[in-house]
This record gives structure tokens, C-alpha cells and sequence, in this order.
């Protein structure tokens, strides 16, 4: 005899203590620590905070620990903790020119006052397992340089200097930053709103989009200005001082794009930008993040509107991957009374069909009977 | 890092949250149909799992409040039950399962049977939220489209539904338009619950956490299913009674029994089911055992 | 006591609760029209703002609204106590204002002026709350629109004699328009603007 399903409460709370248990693993070996995390998987903890829009390493890295590692759920959690957050007001702009460089590279000089940094990269490793890592051998310190006085400028301003790179354009005296977390969306939208969107959006998701670009797909000839990563201050103006403190240090990668140059009868012609801003160390997404901002200025820059890319609309409302995985996952959630509209709706059209069929063949063999 | 993270406010959102959501409630009502775009927050549990829902009535509900929570007619589907241990832990709020003493009602995919109150809310989740969505994919489009009541691509959709299916196959978040003027989705219920949503004593709002928009229908306000002439609009009919219950005229879940066909039909609205076996009312599937133990 | 103390006193002593009571109220007092309810809580507002008004106020307004004041408003402490216990900025632009409120006996001389919301989001128009005489005493109107069953009498003490040519310019700019709260003392109902008036 059938019984309603009940018991879901009871259901709930088992599957949660089993996903404890399965987060715990083996326990014969030891936990592991927010610190271990936060030190050792240092760049999985960037991509947290810097998709969560939270700069908060301990917190990044035990979002990373409840999710067992899932990083797009350790995004989610830490989002659904920035939202509680007060908010006591805006900062002032970074200024990336004065970052204490740990890393920064070029594509458009051979060298540069500065020089060239490759810091703590990937880049040139030779993709080869290694077994020194299955221990816990000792491991060398870095080698470091004396702290040079050169001061370490930006590409885009030895550009400028010049005027062959447009300005980083101006904004009415008492325009406010929008924050897309706090208002609702609107298309079109400026664009610190979308450098907002984009500085959060997933980093898959942008990385295909500026992939897309390279091949084709609203190519617009970018060449890396500058890639740098290192710290910078966070400052905030208090009205009540009259001047700006300091809130501390983050980290942070800064992607300058240097694409195509237009010009028109007016203007002579200029290479446009592409930008890309993220917390911690990610090159992969301020890269990204440059080349999608960079086409999604096509319409902007008089340029047709044909690739993905330069489509806000699709780009923006899709590339944020809490929404995507909620609205995606929400589809194992039961349907079942709309599925079964739509059994009784097939069952309906399917018995038509066969009662046409049937009168069909009647109509036959009352026919051939009269012949 | 603190050990003690953070505390919730009653109701889980922040009062200046609930501020600009009850400002969108506010005009949702006094503009019936129409989408209010908000600041929609992220929530403790996943877009596309009730944030819109769960955010109206975090901003509605008070000590007063007896809160029932449904997911396909039930309050024990898993996900209400979810939401429902929400709103107990960051409100502290009575709950239940009884339709008629519910002051705020909080549904996917269904409308309970029991006619509603004057009392009473139903606040409804809702993952897509434009009607047109599917016609057009751009907001910037549909948003043009309601603005000028150019609402001809619907009919057309509907009606190139006619001229290949013989009818108009829709069978649930069947759009309807209010009180004359705006398209609406309902959101994903079956069309069977279309007709509970017209003159309806109770206020009806509709929550769209991703989608970031809320929209209204005030109490006794005309919603009618769009349709034609000659192919007027029609609600699912059911031919078996609930195995359960008996009941005729509601709408019923199918339940598979076994691997060789086997099936029965049951109440989808769980409440309601209950309430009237409660009153002796007894379906096919009761009956026999009903004689057996005489 | 002076404009300025005025300011600073008063407000919800308990505002998690207050303002979701005073909340509950205009919902359904906006979902049935011309429904009179009535405030349980004082705001301590300066005069000459009604409690339902000031409660109404502190419910609603926060910095993301700009509210205007009438003349008799905003030559008293009402601008201020606003601004110091919601954070609203007080606007001397109609059509900036999310909110206006509008003292007794004064009609503004059209609606027009105020944002109407455009046709894209009809929702970015100002609700005006305006001071009667009374409600449930006065003069009769017949209300109708959504939200009512058919045909709903009200009585309203002191409705300014242009407020229906007003109201009646309102309607047919549907989606857009204006929306009205009536508040007199700790009573208020509200008038969306489906609502059609006949005196």
C-alpha cells in the first residue's frame, strides 16, 4: 500500500552529517588547517575572494575547507556571508603605480624602466610531476634583490606620455561607482559596472569568452601592455578628518590589454584598452577579464556588435557562476507536478493521433467492402 | 578570523534590504503584473532554489505570522522543508502545514486547493520571470515589448502552437494577463491552477531572487489566461478521483507502483489530502481495507 | 523644546518589529484600497507631521529616497527628524523625490511635476503621503479598481477640492502615475493608482 513520502526533515539532517563525514575523510590522518590552506593553496584561495568580491584570506580558505575543495560552492559561501556585511563606504582608487611589484611582465617592450619581473610563476615550469612534492622535503628560501629606487611604471602611461593610447576616460565630477550587488541591473550598463561584473565573474566562463576573441570571435588585436602582481594599498576617506587612511594591504593582479588602434578625420589614431583588475594572483582571469572588457567596448568604440564576446547582455547575465550553478542545479529539484501536465499532455495528443489513425483504417475497410 | 561569524538579523536580511524590498512590494502592487527590477541579495541557499521567494517574505513576515511552506503541493518535499527550518531559525516564526491557518504561504509550482483568504499571502518562487523570456532573450526587448503592450509575438507563439499540436500544448507558467494590461508569468505552475489566481481574496507576490525582480497581483483582480476564440483557454481534467482521498477535481500527482505499468493517482496538494481524510473522506485505494477490517 | 532637539527625538523604539508592523499595514492597506488602518506605534515626529505619516516615513525612506516637504514641512523640524532617524536627503526637486509628503489643507497644484515613472519602469514614480482631516468621517467616495471587490464606499474629511481632477489625470497615464497614501493623524489608507475615484 502506498504511503506519502514523508520524513524529509529526518532525510535533510542525515545527509548533512554524511557530507561531514565524508569532509573529515580517513580520520587516521590529520585535519587539515585554515592556515595550511590559506599558505598552501594560496592561489585557490585568490580565486575565492576574488569571485566572492570578499578580501578575507582565513575566510576564503575555510570556505575552501566546508566545500571540500569545490571552489565554485567555497564562492557561494563566502558570498552569502559578504552580503550581511555593513558597509561604511567607498574607497579611494587604487593606485597600481605605486604597488610594491612582486611580478610584471610586458609583451610590448624588450625592457622598460622597472624591468621585467617574472616573480613567482608557472610560466617556463616544465609540466613534469614531481615527486620531491610526495614528501615533505625542505625547501629552499627565494633569492631577493635589494629593493631598487626605480619607481616601476606603467606601460599604459609611457603610452599616454606619448598620446598614442587613448585616456582612461573621465567621469562627470559627481559620478559614483556603481555596485551591482546593491542596485538592480540595467542594460546597457557603464562600464565600472561591468568591470565590476567581470572582476567576479567566473574565471572559466571569461577565459572561453577571451579565448573565443583569439579566434575570431570579435577579434580585436590586443597585445599585453603589462601584467603585474603585487600589493597595494586600500585607503578610504573619512569626511570627518578631511583626509584618507589607510585600511591595509591586498594583493592584487592588474591586466593592461593594448588592442587595436583606431582613428577617424578627427582624431588621429590611438590604441584602445582592454582592462582587468582581480584580487590576489590571477593572471589567467585579469587576462581574461582585459580582453572580454576590451570587446565588450565594441559598440562603444563604433565597432560591429557580431561575437559572444562583445554581446553585454548575454556576457554579463551569464558570467556570474553562483547564479549559474544555482539556476542549473536547481533542475534535480522536483518538477514532478509540471512533468505531469506535460505526461498528460503527450498521452492526450499520442491518443488523438491513434484515434485518427484507427478511423482512417475503418474509413478503408468500409470502402473496400463497398467495392 | 572570529569565531562567532556573524548575527542574523530577524528575518535573516539586513533592515535597509528589507526597506528597498518592501518599496518594490509596494509598487508591484499598486502596478499589477508589471516586473519591479530589485537589488536582489545573495542568499544563504541557491539562485534558482527560492531566493526570490525566501527574500519577500523575509521582508513581509513578523512575530505574527504563521508561515507554510509547499514545493509541488506538499510540505514535505525537501526543499520546503528546507525553507521552511529557514525561516524557523532566523525568525523564530510558528509554522504549519494547514492551509487555513497560514497568514503567509510560500509555494513552487502550485496554488492550494482551499480557496484563500482575505488574511492570508501567497508568495510564490519564481525562476523565470518574463513571460516573453522565451520569445525574446533580450531584457532590453521585452522590457521595450511591455512598454508598448506589444504583447502580438505571444499570440503568435500560441498560435503556431495551435497549427502544429491542434492545441495550445502550454501546460504550465501559462501567461496570463492582469487586470487588462500586463503579460504575466505565473511562474511553473500547471494551467490547472491558472483560474485559483483570478478575483482572488488573497495578495499574490511573486519573488525572482537571480532574475531580480518582483511583481504583484492585488487581491480581486482580474487574471485571465491568454487564449482564442476558437480555441478557448482549458485547465488539465483528471480522470480518476485521488486513490487516497476521493477527491474529484483537484489536481493529482501519478505515482508509479511497480515496473509493470502499475499506477495511482494522489492529491498533489498534501494538506488538503490529509484534511479530508481527517473528515472521512475515503478514495479507492482506502476503501478496501476500510471494508476488510469491518 | 526647538526645531533642532525635535529633530534628534523621537523614532522607533523598537524598529525591527515597528517598521514590519507599519509594513504589513501599507501592503495590505495598498493591496485593498481605500482599507483605513491605523498605527499602534508613535514615532515621536515633530509637528506639524501626523504619526501615521512619521511612522510611514520611517518604514520607508532610508538614503537610497529622496523625500520633498511642503512648504509647512520644510520650514519645520519634519526635514530634519527625516534625514537624522532614516538617512532619506530631503530634496527641494519633485521629480527627484521618491517619496513627498504633503501637509494638511495644501494640494500640490499637479502630480505632474513629481516623477511618474516612465514607461520602461513605471515603478520610479514618488508616493505621496497626504494629510486629511479625517478618514472614516467626511465626505463619501466610491473607490473601484484591483484590490476591491466591485465597489468600496470611504469616508474622507479634508480631501483638498483638486484632488480628484488630479487623481483623475493620474489614471489614464497607467502603468505610470503616481501613488497616494491619505494619512490623517494615526490613521492612513492608500490609493495606488488603479484606483478610480467618484465622489
Amino acid at each position: 500500500m502506498y504511503v506519502a513520502v514523508k520524513g524529509g526533515e529526518a532525510a535533510i539532517s542525515n545527509a548533512h552529517r554524511l557530507l561531514a563525514d565524508r569532509r573529515r575523510g580517513d580520520r587516521s590522518l590529520p585535519s587539515v588547517t585554515i592556515d595550511q590552506i590559506a599558505e598552501q593553496l594560496g592561489l585557490a584561495v585568490d580565486r575565492v575572494m576574488a569571485e566572492a568580491s570578499l578580501y578575507d584570506r582565513s575566510l576564503a580558505a575555510l570556505a575552501v575547507r566546508q566545500s571540500r575543495g569545490d571552489l565554485i560552492e567555497a564562492i557561494f559561501l563566502l558570498r552569502a556571508y559578504r552580503t550581511t556585511l555593513p558597509r561604511f563606504g567607498n574607497s579611494v582608487p587604487l593606485d597600481t603605480a605605486e604597488m610594491q611589484v612582486e611580478r610584471r611582465v610586458s609583451a610590448t617592450y624588450k625592457d622598460l624602466p622597472g624591468g621585467q619581473l617574472l616573480g613567482p610563476t608557472f610560466d617556463y615550469t616544465h609540466r613534469l610531476l614531481d615527486p620531491s612534492l610526495l614528501s615533505d622535503e625542505a625547501v629552499e628560501e627565494p633569492a631577493r634583490r635589494e629593493a631598487g629606487g626605480e619607481e616601476i611604471m606603467r606601460v599604459s602611461d609611457i603610452l599616454a606620455h606619448e598620446g598614442l593610447i587613448e585616456a582612461d576616460g573621465e567621469l562627470p565630477q559627481d559620478h559614483q561607482a556603481g555596485d551591482l550587488t546593491r542596485e538592480p541591473m540595467e542594460f546597457p550598463m557603464g562600464r565600472d559596472l561591468r568591470l565590476q561584473a567581470l572582476a567576479r565573474g567566473d574565471e572559466g566562463f571569461l577565459l572561453a569568452l577571451g579565448y573565443s576573441t583569439q579566434r575570431g570571435y570579435g577579434r580585436n588585436h590586443p597585445f599585453v601592455g603589462e601584467i603585474r602582481i603585487g600589493e597595494v594599498e586600500v585607503e578610504m576617506e573619512i569626511p570627518e578628518l578631511g583626509f584618507a587612511v589607510s585600511l591595509g594591504h591586498i594583493r592584487v593582479t592588474e591586466c593592461h590589454m593594448v588592442n587595436q588602434f583606431k582613428g577617424s578625420s578627427k582624431a588621429p589614431p590611438q590604441f584602445t584598452r582592454g582592462y582587468g583588475l582581480v584580487f590576489g594572483q590571477s593572471e589567467r582571469k585579469a587576462m581574461s577579464m582585459s580582453l572580454v572588457d576590451r570587446a565588450l567596448r565594441a559598440e562603444e568604440l563604433g565597432e560591429d556588435v557580431t561575437a559572444p564576446a562583445q554581446d553585454e547582455e548575454f556576457v554579463i547575465s551569464h558570467s556570474d557562476n553562483v547564479q549559474a550553478t544555482g539556476f542549473v542545479e536547481h533542475l534535480k529539484l522536483p518538477h514532478y507536478v509540471d512533468f505531469q501536465a506535460e505526461l498528460a499532455m503527450v498521452r492526450k495528443m499520442r491518443a488523438d493521433i491513434e484515434a485518427a489513425r484507427t478511423a482512417d483504417r475503418g474509413e478503408t475497410v468500409m470502402k473496400d467492402a463497398a467495392e | 578570523m572570529s569565531a562567532d561569524l556573524a548575527t542574523y538579523n530577524f528575518a535573516y536580511l539586513d533592515e535597509q534590504t528589507k526597506r528597498m524590498i518592501r518599496r518594490a512590494i509596494l509598487k508591484a502592487i499598486s502596478i499589477p503584473g508589471y516586473q519591479v527590477p530589485f537589488a536582489s541579495r545573495e542568499m544563504p541557499m541557491p539562485y534558482g532554489w527560492g531566493t526570490g521567494g525566501v527574500q519577500v517574505t523575509a521582508s513581509i513576515i513578523g512575530p505574527e505570522d504563521v508561515l507554510k511552506v509547499i514545493d509541488q503541493g506538499a510540505d514535505d518535499t525537501t526543499n520546503a522543508v528546507s525553507i521552511r527550518a529557514f525561516f524557523q531559525k532566523v525568525a523564530n516564526v510558528a509554522v504549519t502545514t494547514h492551509t487555513k491557518d497560514a497568514t503567509i504561504i510560500q509555494t513552487r509550482h502550485r496554488i492550494p486547493e482551499q480557496k484563500l483568504g482575505e488574511n492570508q499571502v501567497l508568495v510564490y518562487q519564481v525562476p523565470i520571470p518574463e513571460p516573453l523570456r522565451f520569445l525574446e532573450p533580450r531584457e532590453t526587448e521585452t522590457r521595450k515589448m511591455h512598454a508598448l503592450e506589444e504583447y502580438g509575438l505571444m499570440h503568435v507563439k500560441l498560435y503556431e502552437d495551435i497549427a502544429i499540436n491542434g492545441r495550445i500544448s502550454k501546460t504550465y507558467a501559462y501567461p496570463v494577463k492582469v487586470d487588462g494590461r500586463y503579460v504575466m508569468d505565473p511562474s511553473p505552475t500547471p494551467k490547472f491552477d491558472n483560474p485559483k489566481m483570478h478575483m482572488s481574496d488573497a495578495l499574490q507576490l511573486f519573488g525572482a531572487g537571480r532574475e531580480k525582480r518582483i511583481y504583484a497581483v492585488p487581491p480581486h483582480t482580474e487574471v485571465v489566461s491568454l487564449d482564442f476564440e476558437d480555441y478557448p483557454f482549458e485547465i488539465q481534467t483528471f480522470e480518476q478521483d485521488c486513490a487516497l482521498c476521493g477527491a474529484h477535481g483537484v489536481y493529482l500527482d501519478e505515482v508509479v507502483l511497480d515496473d509493470k505499468g502499475g499506477r495511482m493517482f494522489v492529491c498533489s496538494d498534501t494538506d488538503h489530502c490529509e484534511d479530508r481524510r481527517e473528515h472521512g473522506h475515503v478514495g479507492a485505494m482506502l476503501a478496501p481495507n476500510q471494508e476488510a477490517a469491518e | 523644546m526647538s526645531a533642532n532637539t525635535q529633530a534628534f527625538t523621537g523614532g522607533f523604539s523598537d524598529p525591527v518589529f515597528q517598521s514590519q508592523s507599519v509594513f504589513r499595514m501599507l501592503m495590505d492597506g495598498m493591496a485593498r484600497p481605500g482599507s483605513i488602518r491605523s498605527i499602534e506605534h508613535d514615532a515621536g515626529q515633530p509637528d506639524p507631521l501626523g504619526a501615521a505619516a512619521g511612522a510611514i516615513a520611517l518604514t520607508l525612506c532610508d538614503h537610497d529616497t529622496p523625500a520633498w516637504l511642503s512648504a509647512g514641512f520644510a520650514k519645520s523640524a519634519v526635514g530634519e527628524w527625516i534625514g537624522f532617524h532614516s538617512g532619506a536627503t530631503i530634496t527641494r526637486e519633485k521629480a527627484e523625490a521618491r517619496f513627498a509628503f504633503v501637509e494638511a489643507g495644501v494640494t500640490p497644484s499637479s502630480f505632474g511635476l513629481f516623477s511618474l515613472g516612465s514607461q520602461e519602469y513605471p515603478d520610479r514614480s514618488t508616493t505621496l503621503v497626504i494629510e486629511v482631516a479625517g478618514l472614516g468621517e467626511g465626505q463619501s467616495f466610491t473607490l473601484s479598481g484591483p484590490g476591491i471587490l466591485q465597489f468600496k464606499t470611504v469616508e474622507i474629511a479634508g480631501l483638498p477640492e483638486a484632488f480628484l481632477r488630479l487623481w483623475a489625470d493620474n489614471r489614464p497615464l497607467f502603468p505610470r502615475g503616481v501613488d497616494v497614501i491619505l494619512t490623517a493623524g494615526r490613521s492612513f489608507l492608500c490609493l495606488p493608482r488603479t484606483t478610480k475615484i467618484v465622489a
